[in-house]
């Protein structure tokens, strides 16, 4: 679980690992973000680049203005000065899904495995609450946890060439979107109209680690009518903020 | 005049790069960038560039472009045969071409990537703050993909007169079949077997087929794991050496992904994944361990070096005007004779 002190590990040089953990759990989330928000005030560290992951951040960093021993000490001191439990603010996002039909094609799969009717898997899916603990794999793909294990489905036999962006689907006890087409092995449940990744956006990703995620039921209409307003650039996604004690 | 170039060939896979797409890896976007960071720089260098300026990087042969505007350009990497029109040039120093002219780039005799500076730059706009294209999620560069026979590709308005420079030529890279790679171990070494470290850092290792952008496939005897392959999903460094369950190696590269769950044994020093990356398939490697201290003064040392290591071409001797006649421009070199 969560190491009384976090543990550094070399990578190469110009970045080291400090891991707080070895197992994904939301306590060990806000240790990880409450350290980065420490980090990123404090420019003397000469880090470039902070990415978090389950149960580490890797520090990025330029070697001609530091070193390793240097970044080391001064990271450790500002571990040491973390309050032991920080309430962190977090942001709460809905992602309004088409459920079903072409836009979820496994649907039918899904209910069949888990021995429930499509619209209690519809149900259950959009009743989780969902905790981003990072984002990889593509650009803007949220690494979810929180799925109910009710509705749990393994990945398909044969995995998808193509999975147009926006899918939402089931792999084991995990659910997801596909922010960008990408081929896929993941059962397709629904659509979401939002754009999870977009390049020439000023705010590329939708998604950051941290957020509690709700999926909200549309009909196609409502789909069609939310790509239109998206397209438009005047669909503003519900987005609110938290305080976590 | 159109500043603009024109690809009359694609070669077989011609990339713009710049350093790299930075500062979104926490949102899952890929770095990209040009795969020899070395070549790239001096590249640039040779132009009168910034180091980080975009280039186009072609990888083996066939490139054709013709110029549809005068400029000066360099072209470093692999040991290609270039040509301009009919006449082979250089390699690792600046070269005037003219509007109209056609530069043909042909099979290395070895190394893999060229890099084709512009001193006007390539003018396409930044996307998240790179020119880089990374050709998985189809962002930058030229529409997100691999510049094909067709395209027209601006560039800059202002072109700067050659610097007249080269890479001075003990310092330019000699690519062969078989070398050392210098690591450090991490993040996850403690993952693996002191017997499978030790195969690692003793046995021979062979670039496969399997091998592009994303990473290179080793192939060489069996690295254990204590019990498995997997870790919790976690970072990809540049360079790092991960080990799936088939216990062979993959060096990630420029286009890789962010995270990961597969552990990784160790991670190559900047100048290595360099020279690793002109590497052709079929070649050895073997690897060798730096201390973190070691490797970060070798970091240092070769930054410096790079930034000393151009020379002028122009001979001491030697005097080049410009003069204009009945409106017409005419270069003239003057030599002193001895």
């Amino acid at each position: 679980m969560l190491y009384s002190q976090a543990v550094f590990r070399t990578a190469g040089d110009r970045s080291i690992v400090m891991e707080f953990a070895n197992a994904i759990d939301p306590y060990v989330l806000s240790k990880i973000r409450s350290m980065a928000a420490a980090v990123e005030d404090q420019p003397d560290l000469f880090i470039e680049e902070i990415l978090p992951t389950y149960c580490s951040l890797q520090f990025f960093f330029c070697p001609l203005l530091t070193t390793p021993d240097v970044l080391r000490n001064k990271l450790r001191e500002i571990e040491k000065s973390l309050p032991p439990s920080s309430s962190v603010r977090h942001r709460r996002v809905e992602i309004p899904i088409l459920y079903g039909g072409d836009a979820g094609a496994d649907l039918p799969f899904v209910a069949k495995h888990n021995g429930l009717s499509q619209k209690e898997v519809i149900d259950i899916h959009s009743h989780g609450d969902y905790l981003v603990y990072m984002l990889g794999f593509t650009p803007g793909f949220a690494y979810m946890g929180g799925m109910d294990k009710r509705i749990s489905t393994p990945r398909l036999m044969q995995p998808r060439i193509k999975i147009p962006a926006g899918s939402c689907g089931i792999a084991g006890d995990q659910t997801g979107i596909y922010p960008i087409d990408s081929p896929g092995g993941w059962q397709l449940i629904g659509k979401t109209p939002l754009k999870l990744f977009d390049p020439f956006s000023d705010h590329p990703v939708l998604l950051q680690a941290g957020d509690k995620i709700c999926f909200v039921p549309i009909d196609e209409d409502e789909f069609h009518h939310i790509i239109h307003l998206t397209e438009a650039g005047i669909y503003i996604p519900s987005i609110s903020e938290e305080q976590t004690p | 005049m159109k500043h603009e170039i024109y690809i009359l060939h694609g070669g077989l896979l011609s990339t713009i790069q710049d350093r790299g797409r930075f500062g979104f890896m926490k949102v899952g976007v890929s770095p990209a960038g040009a795969m020899d960071l070395f070549s790239l720089s001096i590249a640039n260098l040779l132009v009168g560039n910034n180091l980080g300026e975009a280039v186009l990087e072609t990888m083996y042969a066939g490139v054709q472009i013709e110029f549809g505007c005068d400029e000066t350009i360099a072209i470093t990497g692999a040991s290609s045969a270039a040509y301009i029109n009919e006449s082979e040039v250089p390699l690792w120093q600046s070269l005037e071409v003219k509007k109209g002219d056609v530069l043909h780039i042909k099979s290395p005799s070895t190394g893999i990537f060229n890099y084709i500076a512009f001193s006007r730059g390539i003018a396409i706009p930044k996307i998240m703050g790179s020119k880089s294209t990374h050709l998985r999620s189809g962002i930058g560069g030229w529409k997100g993909r691999a510049i094909q026979a067709g395209d027209a590709i601006p560039l800059g308005e202002k072109m700067k007169s050659s610097p007249d420079l080269m890479l001075r030529k003990e310092k330019r890279p000699v690519y062969t079949k078989e070398k050392t790679l210098r690591v450090v171990l991490g993040p996850q070494d403690d993952h693996f077997t002191e017997e499978g470290v030790q195969t690692f850092l003793r046995s021979p290792y062979t670039i496969t087929a399997q091998s592009d952008r994303m990473g290179y496939r080793l192939e060489g005897p069996p690295i254990t794991h204590k019990t498995s392959a997997d870790v919790i999903s976690d970072g990809s460094a540049h360079g790092s050496i991960q080990v799936p369950g088939s216990a062979q190696p993959i060096v990630l590269l420029s286009d890789r992904g962010t995270t990961g769950g597969y552990a990784k044994i160790a991670t190559l020093i900047a100048e290595d994944i360099c020279t690793l990356s002109q590497m052709t398939p079929g070649s050895t490697v073997f690897f060798t361990t730096v201390t973190e201290q070691e490797a970060n003064r070798l970091f240092r040392q070769f930054i410096t070096e790079t930034e000393k290591s151009l020379t002028s071409i122009r001979d001491p001797k030697q005097k080049q005007l410009v003069i204009t006649v009945a409106g017409k421009e005419y270069s003239i070199k003057i030599k002193k004779l001895d």
